[in-house]
């Protein structure tokens, strides 16, 4: 029993983290049509500018966690508005071409980390309750887990927040639904576009700050890693839809986690058999809109 | 023939190529092939000559490339020493390897306008599993070579049939999780068979003698330049044959496609089919010539190393597959000992370290292609040297070639 609970939370964890990265995947591709390469990029910036934060302020005091905190999504935010700024503006409608910038910038800025950074994971320290475990029901959980959790849970209430009374939340929302709707309505939807991107990116960076800490250390490869599960939580998920990227991020983290403890490690296996059974079965995904 | 024939209109613009692809769509290629219709005929019989001169053309540089390693010619800068040195040898054959693989991917992007990120799955099957089975089953080099080309077309049967049931981007991402799922179970090294981290070295002793060893490099550099030929010709003849001219359709409007009353899954299941076996004869030979496979040749990277050569070179164009193939091989060399050189240590931080990074270079002249030069190498060059005829040929081409793909 202890280790089912175990799994899940752990599982639960994983599948916030990669929340945090496929909710502003499927948003941005969603209004946009834009398969974001970039965004692993997003998140490893945020978490080595995290990192460098947390390492001058004192990793081991919960300030300057919530520092790093913030900092990582501020600097995932910032280089996720620039990039839509300045190289997906220019190629408006040009899906593939817009793809393809990603896949550069990704290959440009993982070698750039890799040259100021080094290519060797970079071990680190959060407070000292991180390293501590919690009973929960007979089962040690490490407390990081939780913290993981939290912070998704508070991403997505915000965000569906965001969506559902904000102005442009509703302008976003109609825009996934119908953009040139949307356009002949008047209503500028590049600044949303730029928004979305903004709000991608923070979710990345602050992913990637809480992915340091849960896999305890920082490495260039880390967001490229846990951007291809975010791939395979968007398609299962459906493209789009938040909700279906929630459920399918933790659909995906506790298969995954069980198939592991379980099926003699085969995790990363039965997610890509999940994913080849949703698109036989349901090609559009759990949540997608029927195309 | 028909191949040479409509192949005659490729340096030139690629409208009446185009052309052709639009009438043996609009009669279902069912009655004629597209040699027969008026579009190739009117360029014919001029195009007869030009063709000629063209083959001949081709043939001679074969011919050059093939005398190379018995030639003594230095090129400063861009090899490491005479062209009959096992350095230069290895770096030359390498970028025809490249070349005939950035051929196999532009199968899937240029022809049917499939924008796969699951390639290096294929090419990493023919690196690991001729590696594997040469490992631990007993038996010579060709049905070695044989048995994995068996096992890559099973493989990229099923993974084809799953992952063409979506179009688009989400295709994209799903061959990118197969290929990703490959290069993990390389990395798990399952049974202590593909070595793990590690990679394997290649087991030479049932190997023949003339291809073992670094003094038979040439022998190598002969292998590479067949392989490039024979990829070369057999993406031309998919091309232009009627599979290829429906999957041209296919990809610019596959609902027309399907109106006549064709298979656009079953056609692009071809193409995919094909790209992943030539992908996996090229990783075979590339297996022989680096004599080990590395967990880098499964990995996603890879893929995008492939997508980075056909869009420098131009997207859509064969040769373009080709310069982008051999530009990025011997960039990606230079920049490396450029990265090592005494010049670039003295510089200060800020330019040193971005300096120091190839890949950083190469993204970065990647992005600069894809906002600048929509019609890639090739593209420039056409421009350059044809004027305002040429630029509606390469670069219109690419850009309509990536829209469609999308």
């Amino acid at each position: 029993m202890s280790t089912v609970i175990l799994l899940l939370v752990t599982g639960l964890g994983l599948g916030a983290l990669y929340f945090l990265v496929a909710s502003g995947l499927s948003l941005i591709y969603g209004l946009m049509g834009v398969l974001n390469f970039a965004h692993g990029s997003f998140l490893t910036v945020g978490a080595f500018a995290g990192w460098e934060v947390a390492r001058r302020t004192g990793a081991d005091s919960w300030f300057s966690f919530l520092v790093s905190i913030l900092i990582g999504a501020a600097v995932g935010a910032l280089f996720a508005a620039f990039t839509e700024l300045v190289l997906i503006r220019r190629l408006y409608e040009r899906h593939i071409e817009q793809v393809l910038i990603t896949v550069g910038l990704s290959l440009a800025t993982v070698a750039l980390f890799e040259g100021i950074w080094g290519t060797d994971p970079v071990f680190i320290d959060g407070p000292a309750w991180f390293s501590q475990t919690t009973n929960l029901l007979g089962a040690q959980i490490p407390n990081d887990r939780f913290i993981s959790i939290i912070a998704a849970a508070l991403v997505l209430l915000g965000m569906v927040l965001f969506l559902k009374r904000t102005r442009y939340g509703m302008i976003i929302r109609a825009g996934v639904e119908n953009r040139s709707m949307v356009t002949a309505l008047g209503i500028d939807v590049r600044k949303a576009f730029t928004l979305v991107f903004t709000i991608g990116g923070a979710a990345a960076g602050l992913g990637g700050v809480l992915a340091s800490h849960y896999f305890g250390y920082v490495s260039p490869l880390l967001g490229g890693s846990l951007l291809i599960f975010a791939f395979i939580v968007t398609v299962i998920g459906g493209l789009g839809s938040l909700t279906g990227a929630a459920v399918a991020s933790v659909a995906v983290a506790l298969l995954q986690q069980f198939a592991n403890f379980y099926l003699f490690g085969t995790g990363d296996f039965v997610v890509v058999i999940a994913l080849a059974l949703v698109l036989l079965f349901r090609p559009s995904g759990l949540l997608g809109r029927k195309s | 023939m028909t191949t040479s024939e409509t192949d005659t209109q490729h340096p030139a613009p690629e409208t009446g190529d185009a052309e052709a692809q639009a009438v043996s769509a609009n009669d279902g290629g069912a009655s004629s092939r597209p040699g027969d219709t008026s579009a190739a005929d009117r360029g014919g019989r001029r195009g007869g000559a030009k063709a000629l001169a063209k083959w001949g053309a081709g043939g001679a540089a074969v011919a050059l490339l093939g005398l190379l390693p018995l030639l003594n010619l230095s090129l400063p800068g861009v090899l490491p020493g005479p062209t009959y040195t096992p350095g230069s040898l290895h770096l030359m054959a390498m970028c025809m390897l490249m070349a005939a693989a950035a051929l196999s991917y532009h199968m899937l992007l240029g022809v049917a306008g499939l924008l796969s990120f699951g390639h290096a799955l294929y090419f990493g099957a023919g690196v690991y599993g001729l590696a594997i089975i040469l490992d631990n089953l007993d038996i010579p080099l060709l049905p070695a070579m044989g048995l994995t080309l068996l096992v890559v077309i099973v493989l990229a049967h099923v993974v084809g049939a799953v992952s063409l049931r979506v179009a688009g981007i989400p295709f994209a991402m799903v061959t990118l999780a197969f290929a990703e799922a490959g290069s993990v179970l390389v990395g798990r090294n399952p049974g202590g068979a593909s070595g793990g981290e590690e990679g394997l070295a290649l087991a030479t002793d049932s190997l023949p003698d003339f291809l073992v060893g670094v003094v038979n490099t040439r022998n190598l550099y002969w292998l590479a330049l067949v392989v490039l030929v024979l990829v070369f010709a057999i993406v031309t003849w998919v091309q232009y044959s009627r599979a290829g001219h429906v999957a041209a359709a296919v990809r610019e409007n596959e609902l027309r496609v399907r109106v006549i009353g064709l298979q656009p899954y079953l056609i692009k299941l071809l193409v995919f089919v094909v790209g992943g076996v030539l992908a996996s004869l090229v990783g075979m030979v590339y297996l022989l010539l680096q004599s080990g496979a590395v967990p880098r040749s499964v990995s996603a990277d890879f893929t995008i190393t492939l997508l980075v050569m056909v869009v420098l070179g131009g997207v859509g164009s064969r040769w373009g597959a080709i310069v982008g193939g051999v530009f990025y091989t011997l960039l990606d060399q230079r920049l490396t000992s450029l990265a090592n050189s005494d010049a670039i240590e003295g510089l200060p931080d800020f330019l040193r370290i971005p300096l120091s990074e190839p890949l950083f270079i190469l993204g970065t002249l990647f992005i600069l292609v894809v906002l600048f030069l929509p019609g890639g190498l090739t593209g420039a060059a056409g421009r350059l040297g044809r004027g305002r005829r040429a630029r509606a040929g390469q670069t219109e081409k690419a850009r309509a070639v990536l829209e469609d793909a999308a």
